[in-house]
């Protein structure tokens, strides 16, 4: 701000009215397994099969939660993270404190759907500027908290955000879209979701770790009822039969098996 | 099944492919469980040749506004509500995915996307759907007696009906919390999801000046270019052709890998493919595991041999 035309006591009544207009972000995280998971099932594959499973905070989610940083940072405002999840999630929520995020908020349910975890969440998320999600999570996969969550509270909802800026009161958002990209602008409050390229993720440094400890983990209890589906049985795909290999000196045969053998060209 | 509601998404005044196929699913449904399908068309898109998919009935809202999530759930859960649907059906697309979960908010709907199978009504309303980003498949069950389901691309044939489709308009006024301010596609592409047939090229390649090749494969075989996550993390591609667990689920008939080792993330999303060709200069590579047909030798001396049979 330059120059105090209203003198100073009007300046320090908008230093006042700007300290309560600080932004602030709520991230959901989802807390996954790691990328070289080998999946499988057990109980004649009706449960995942978590044994030595090494779990991580969503890739996306890493992505909103350091996007959301770097806005509350740049805006003077706080990030608060929200989980649904059981107890074993609570070192993945540490590791998104110790990027800098203020406070965190742990919700003690099974997150058994998107629209569980959206409807939990929508009980808390009042109040904020900014809800961030990721694109989706990369072991359910709906893409849907998001844009249940906006619904719900009755605000917009941006999917698949590659860059988000915020200058008096409105974000502006690039997102994917089917065959191109698009830039969109929405006053607050709006939920967006993260895409690859929003930003790189920060890593967590020593201070910001040890400063994790000590921040506020906050547990509440479900106050819904999780009646939307059900997972009955899980498979994996249907494994090849064997590769047919092809003499590299005959390369071009393989148009022809294409064509007349496999009938996809 | 009573009504069955399908949002027509259409694109530069024609509907997509994938649409068609989301027509023909919900026709399908309704020959064995019963009901009637209904296509909405929003904005001046001509819905006239929708009965050709499957459509019994089309229903068109003339909403000139540009699409949101927001404008455009508002109207597709207005026209649900009236015709008292108790089946959405759209398509896994980017455009698709960002209404479904806000329709089934408002209509307190069960909501599945990813879903690649007809449901299984025998006990309750059970759908097939992707799950650990292409690893796996979960049977879910929706209790909710109404429920949006977003079908993906390519799992679905579309079949061809006879009959015209009964049409009328609905008049819904509906406001955006959203400004749209610029839109850049792609011209001439064949979209990345939607593709049948899609080529593919990893770091092998070298650098991104060897892409001609993929694109003159690519064209010749009317098909989409993708890249493993590292080529576009070096930015020698747009993170939009990114296929694998941290980048887009693809499914097309036919994946052609060049130069790309095949790490269980890149396997993710696209081992649903139908037909898998690997060419990798190292015998050892992964990806022959995950592949029907294989070739063993250096791209920069296979693939031209490819292309010019492919021109063929
Ligand atoms: C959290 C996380 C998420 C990830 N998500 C994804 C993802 O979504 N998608 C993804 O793709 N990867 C992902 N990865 C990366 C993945 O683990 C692999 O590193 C990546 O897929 C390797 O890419 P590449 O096969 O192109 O490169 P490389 O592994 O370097 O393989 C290059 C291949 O090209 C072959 N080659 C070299 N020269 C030639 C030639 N002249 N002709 C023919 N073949 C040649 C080599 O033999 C080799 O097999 C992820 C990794 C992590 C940690
Ligand atoms: N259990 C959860 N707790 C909090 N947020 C979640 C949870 N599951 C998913 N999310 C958020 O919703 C996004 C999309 O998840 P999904 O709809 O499951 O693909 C994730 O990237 C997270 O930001």
């Amino acid at each position: 701000m330059q120059g105090n035309p209203i003198g100073e006591k009007g300046g320090f009544f908008l230093l006042f009215l700007r300290k309560l207009k600080r932004m602030k972000v709520l991230v959901c995280i989802s807390v996954v397994p790691d990328t070289t998971t080998k999946i499988g099932f057990i109980e004649n594959n009706t449960q995942f099969n978590t044994a030595g499973v090494q779990y991580i905070l969503n890739p996306y989610d890493e992505l909103a939660v350091t996007r959301g940083l770097e806005l509350a940072e740049a805006n003077g405002g706080s990030v608060t993270i929200v989980h649904v999840g059981k107890a074993d999630s609570e070192a993945v929520i540490r590791k998104a404190l110790s990027m800098g995020a203020n406070e965190a908020i742990r919700i003690d349910a099974e997150p058994t759907d998107a629209q569980f975890v959206a409807a939990e969440i929508a009980k808390i998320a009042g109040g904020y500027d900014l809800i961030l999600t990721g694109r989706e999570s990369i072991d359910y996969n709906s893409g849907a908290v998001g844009g249940l969550l906006g619904a719900l509270l009755g605000i917009p909802s941006v999917n698949v955000v590659t860059r988000i800026d915020y200058a008096n009161g409105t974000f502006t958002f690039d997102r994917d879209i089917d065959g191109g990209r698009e830039t969109v602008s929405c006053a607050a409050p709006v939920v967006a979701s993260a895409q690859k390229d929003l930003c790189e993720p920060r890593i967590p440094n020593m201070r910001g770790i040890m400063a994790a400890r000590t921040k506020p983990l906050q547990l509440l209890q479900p106050q819904t009822v999780a009646d939307f589906s059900a997972s009955k049985s899980y498979e994996l795909p249907t494994a090849k039969t064997g590769v047919k290999m092809i003499d590299p000196e005959n390369a071009s045969q393989l148009i022809d098996i294409l064509r007349n053998e496999a009938k996809v060209i | 099944m009573k009504n069955i509601l399908v949002f027509a998404e259409s694109a530069d005044n024609t509907f997509k492919k994938s649409t068609q196929e989301a027509i023909s699913y919900a026709r399908e449904i309704a020959e064995t469980v019963g009901g009637t399908v209904t296509a909405l068309v929003i904005g001046a898109t001509d819905g006239s040749n929708l009965g050709n998919y499957g459509a019994h009935q089309v229903v068109s809202v003339d909403y000139a506004g540009s699409f949101t999530s927001d404008a455009y759930s508002t109207i597709i859960a207005e026209v649900a509500k009236s015709m008292q649907s108790d089946l959405l059906v759209v398509s896994n697309t980017y455009s698709g995915k960002s209404v479904a979960p806000r329709v089934a908010a408002s209509l307190d709907a069960s909501l599945a996307t990813n879903v690649i199978s007809l449901p299984v009504t025998s006990d309750g309303f059970v759908v097939k759907r992707g799950v650990f980003s292409g690893k796996a498949f979960a049977w879910v069950n929706l209790s909710k007696s109404c429920k949006v389901l977003s079908i993906t691309p390519n799992s679905f044939e579309i079949k061809t009906w006879s009959g015209d489709a009964n049409k009328s308009t609905q008049s819904i006024s509906a406001t955006s919390g959203i400004a749209v301010e610029q839109v850049n596609k792609v011209t001439g592409k064949i979209a990345l999801t939607e593709a049948e047939v899609v080529i593919s090229g990893g770091r092998g390649l070298k650098g991104p000046e060897n892409w001609g090749m993929i694109e003159e494969l690519a064209d010749a075989l009317g098909a989409a270019t993708a890249c493993s996550k590292p080529v576009s993390d070096m930015g020698w591609r747009p993170h939009s052709e990114h296929v694998g667990q941290t980048g887009i689920t693809i499914k097309p008939n036919l994946y052609i890998a060049v130069g790309i080792s095949g790490a269980i993330q890149h396997l993710a999303g696209v081992s649903s493919s139908k037909v898998i060709v690997a060419i990798n200069k190292d015998p050892e590579a992964p990806f022959f595991k995950a592949a029907d047909y294989g070739i063993v030798g250096d791209a920069f001396d296979v693939l031209p041999k490819i292309i010019a049979a492919a021109k063929n």
